[in-house]
Formats: C-alpha cells, structure tokens, sequence
C-alpha cells in the first residue's frame, strides 16, 4: 500500500513536470519547423535555417539589442542599489526600518499593470522632464527588479557568520576596509544570483515596459507586435537560445556555491 | 570614507538605504500619486484638467464590472488549482526526491527562462484546432467536430495558471522543505497514521508556503491581460486588457488610472479579508 502510494507520488511528480516542460519543449521544437504559410503552429518538416539566419526578421535583432542592453545597464544599477539597502535593513537598527520594509515589499506585491500604469502617468504629465523611450524604461526596470534585489541578498546576509568582519575590525581594518576586503567578497555569490535573477526579470518583462516604451522595441514588445501578424520561426530561435544560456548559468551558479560552501566548510575545519 | 562613517555610525544605514529608498519613493510612490491625480481629471484627449472627478470611479466600476469580475474569478481559479497541482509535486521533491532535489526544482523554475509571451504563444501550438490534444480529445469524443480549445474561457485560465504556477511552488517548497523530519518522526511513534501527520503536521507547517504562494500568484494573475489578449476572445476581456487599451489605444487616461486604483484597492480588500483568515504575521513573513 505504502509502495504503491510512494509512485503514485513520482508518477504524479513526472507528470506535473511533464506538463511545465512541455511548452518549452514546443517552443524549442518549432524553432526548427519550416513553415509554409505566414503561421508557425502546424509541424511541417525539419531545417536549420531558422537557426542560422535568426535575424531574417525585420527588426528582430535591434530588438534582442535593446533587450540585452537594457537588462545589462538596469541590473548593475538595481544590484548596486538592492545591495545597499539589504545591507542597511539586515545590519543596522535604526527609525523607520519597518517603513523600507514596506517601500521595498510593495513594488513586489502591486500588479505590473499598475506599476507600468502609475510610472506611465508621472511621464504624460512630466512631458518636459520625460520622452518616452530607452531612458523611461531604464527607470522602469531598475525600479522593479530593486525588490528583487534586496530579497535575494537578504536572505544570504541573515545567515551570514559576522566573526569574519570582527576578526578584520579587531586586527585594525575601518569599516569601509572591511566592507571592502571581507563583507563585499563574502556576498559576492548571492550579488551574482540577485543579479542574474534582475537580468532574467528585465529580459523577459513584457506588461511596465509596453506601456512606457514609447516607440522603443524590447524583444517582448517586438514579439508583442508581430504576435497579430504571424510569427516567424525566428523568434523561436531567440527564445530557445535565451532559455538555453540562463539554464547553462543557473546550472554553473548552482555548481559554484556548492563549491564556495565546500571551500568554507573545508577552510574552517 | 573610512573616517567619516566611523564619525557618523548612526547615519550608516541611511546612506545605505538612500539611493535605492529614492529611487523607488521618485518611481513608484510619487507615480502613484500621479495616477491618482490622474484618476480624479475630466475632459477630452489631450486637454484634462483635474477637476476632483469621482465619477470617474463610479462609472469605471459601473462599466468595466463584467472585466472586474472575471479578473478575480480567473485569478482565484488559477491560484486555487495551482495550489492544487503544485503541492503534491513540491511535497514529493521536499520528501522523496533525494538527491534529485535541485534539479526538480530547476524543472520548476525553467518555464520562466523562457519569454512570457513565448511560452503563452506555445500554448497556441499546443492546444491548436490541427493539434494533438484537440486530435485526441475530439478522437475520444470528448470534443465535438467543430469543437476546439483555442479562444475558450479553459484556455485562458489554463495559460494564467501555467504562467504563475512557479510563484506557487517555490514558497510552497520552502516551507516544506524547512520542516524537521524529526516532528514527522514523533508524530508516527504515537501511532498517527499518514494521513492523520500529514494533516496535523506537515500541513500546519507549510502554512505559510500556502499563504505566500497564494498572494505571489493571485496578484500577478489578477493584473494579467496576456493570457486573455492572447489565448481568449473580447468575451474572456479582463480588467488588465481594459487598462492596456484604454492607455495606449483610446487615450482615455482618467478612466484608465481610475481603473487601475481599483484593482489596487480591490486586491488591497482582498488581501485585508485575506489577512484575517490567516494571521497577518504571516503575510509579511
């Protein structure tokens, strides 16, 4: 009975995984279809050229630039800042702790349409300060993924051993010598996951940047466009390529902190 | 810099705290200010004036209530069945899978390394007319000749749920997976049966999994116009949709921003009610 109970479970388990993978499965799969009309939703045969002229699409390429672009400048940005403020609510008592637990808890909870929606408004009614494009959706990003930030180096920072920056602090070093010699290199993984985690959310967001976009083209607003039309082959190849490398850096991430761990564990026996 | 913070301790975590605090106080709280002073203009594309239009609300609620509706209920559906379909599966991973552990766990977040929009768009070669799903299920007669699945109410819930499933698991995971074996252990020394520790012990536990899977998942869902423009009709319209239209195509900027203050304040109730059913010290975390 047990038994029985015990891989109903793992069947169930592979079944709901099944389910998950499935689109990407199919995603990836047409990516090599060769379709005939301007639709790529009936499998016709097999082809690499998809592949090899990925940016046959009008449009396509500028688009995955401004994509990456993007996301490279307002993670740097939003890591450097969600660092700052993990740093402050983790190690530091002081008035109004509870209030920038609120500031940076609501972004994460309020739907994007009204995050894309009220950012949008302080644009229309700031013509003279804001032109809708690169600039506004750079402010959009770097204020969304913030939170993200924050959390994920939260969580390392909480359980965090602090004998390493008393041992600095009492062999003689100031506090931005410790910062910089001891807390800066210990955090240095879970900046690198925040970070990737930011890239991954402003590569992929769709609803805030639409909105404030203007006439810029990410490569979700462009996918966005062409999905009225018919889309092509290509943009299955942009997607399973996206999906290929954060799948290649989660699995190193992964295997680096497992080997950092180890490393420490071992340094401390 | 060294001296100066060690003069000036007490001022650390606000310097630490001021660049990023800025940002989000310039870019999200004053925004939010604008689009309440938005919601309260009256007149005409593109000369509104702020005229303390409260009849804004009224008719936005009166007019848009069918989208209002079928925003929560689509959301509420999502969330409950993704909650549904994922604790087995994150109960089976925390429990059962071993050294597998990670790379579940990795098949769980996988759907989110691939575009939104893409794998929305997947769905549309899944559930196709010329597709294998309406090919079988028409082969058992479930469906009918002409019957499809494309541009039904099911596929646009399917597609929210598929979407936010992981916001659901991964909480969920977490506070299963930080449950001490050894609570289950003593629960089957005084003769629990499964069932009886399962429900008196791990379910309690995981709580609060439960609680933020809910939230990270029926938010989002709520908001979400994708699923609906892409995988529905006008007839599966939800608020979002509204918004994203009345924004961008008919410049109707007072009603849009009225709107989306409503959805806030209905998800805000929402959470309220919420929050009394489950002890608000675990919403927070």
């Amino acid at each position: 009975m047990t038994l029985l109970r015990r891989h109903a479970l793992t069947a169930y388990a592979l079944l709901v995984v099944g389910y998950l993978m499935l689109p990407i499965a199919v995603v990836i799969l047409f990516s090599f279809n060769d379709p005939v009309g301007r639709f790529n939703y009936v499998w016709q045969g097999f082809t690499l050229d998809n592949w090899v002229e990925w940016d046959a699409s009008l449009g396509l390429r500028d688009s995955v630039l401004v994509s990456l672009e993007l996301g490279l400048l307002a993670t740097l940005v939003a890591t450097a800042l969600g660092t700052l403020i993990a740093l402050a609510i983790v190690r530091h008592e002081f008035r109004g702790r509870a209030t920038a637990n609120l500031v940076v808890f609501l972004p994460m909870s309020t739907p994007e349409i009204v995050l894309g929606a009220s950012l949008l408004t302080l644009f229309l009614n700031l013509t003279s300060v804001f032109t809708l494009g690169f600039g506004t959706i750079f402010i959009a990003h770097v204020m969304f993924i913030i939170s993200f930030i924050v959390v994920t180096v939260k969580a390392r920072l909480i359980g965090f051993d602090r004998h390493l920056e008393e041992a600095a602090m009492d062999l003689g070093a100031n506090e931005w010598t410790t910062f910089r010699k001891v807390t800066l290199p210990l955090l240095a993984p879970a900046m690198l996951a925040a970070a990737l985690l930011g890239f991954a959310l402003s590569l992929d967001d769709f609803v805030i940047t639409y909105l404030n976009a203007g006439g810029e083209q990410t490569f979700p607003v462009y996918v966005w466009g062409i999905a009225r039309v018919a889309v092509p082959p290509q943009v299955n190849v942009v997607a399973s390529a996206i999906f290929l490398v954060a799948i290649t850096l989660a699995l190193g991430n992964a295997v680096w902190q497992i080997r950092t761990a180890r490393r420490q564990r071992q340094g401390a026996r | 810099m060294g001296n100066f913070l060690h003069r000036h301790r007490r001022l650390t975590p606000y310097l630490l705290l001021a660049p990023g605090v800025a940002w989000l106080a310039v870019f999200f709280l004053v925004p939010l200010a604008f689009l309440g002073y938005q919601s309260l203009q009256s007149g005409t594309f593109p000369n509104y004036e702020f005229t303390w239009e409260f009849a804004n609300f009224t008719e936005a609620i009166s007019d848009y209530r069918e989208q209002l509706f079928r925003s929560f209920l689509y959301a509420g559906i999502a969330t409950v069945v993704s909650l549904l379909l994922a604790y087995p599966l994150v109960y089976w991973i925390a429990f059962r899978a071993g050294p597998w552990r990670n790379l579940f766990l990795l098949f769980i977040v996988a759907p989110f390394f691939v575009t939104y929009l893409i794998r929305t768009l997947a769905w549309l070669n899944i559930l196709a007319d010329e597709g294998p799903v309406v090919g079988a299920l028409r082969g058992l007669h479930l469906l009918g000749p002409n019957e499809g699945l494309l541009y039904t109410t099911l596929a646009v819930v399917a597609g929210i749920t598929y979407n936010f499933f992981p916001f659901m698991a991964l909480p969920l995971y977490v506070s299963l997976e930080q449950i001490d074996a050894r609570l289950l252990e003593a629960a089957k020394d005084l003769y629990a049966s499964p069932v009886r520790a399962f429900l008196k012990v791990t379910l309690p536990l995981s709580a609060p999994g439960i609680v933020a899977g809910t939230l990270l998942t029926f938010i989002p869902a709520a908001g979400d116009f994708i699923n609906a423009e892409l995988l529905g009709t006008p007839k599966q319209q939800m608020i979002g949709n509204v918004i994203q239209a009345k924004f961008l195509e008919s410049l109707d900027y007072p009603t849009a921003a009225s709107l989306s203050f409503v959805l806030m304040a209905a998800i805000l109730v929402a959470l309220l009610v919420y929050a009394r059913a489950v002890g608000s010290e675990r919403l927070t975390g």
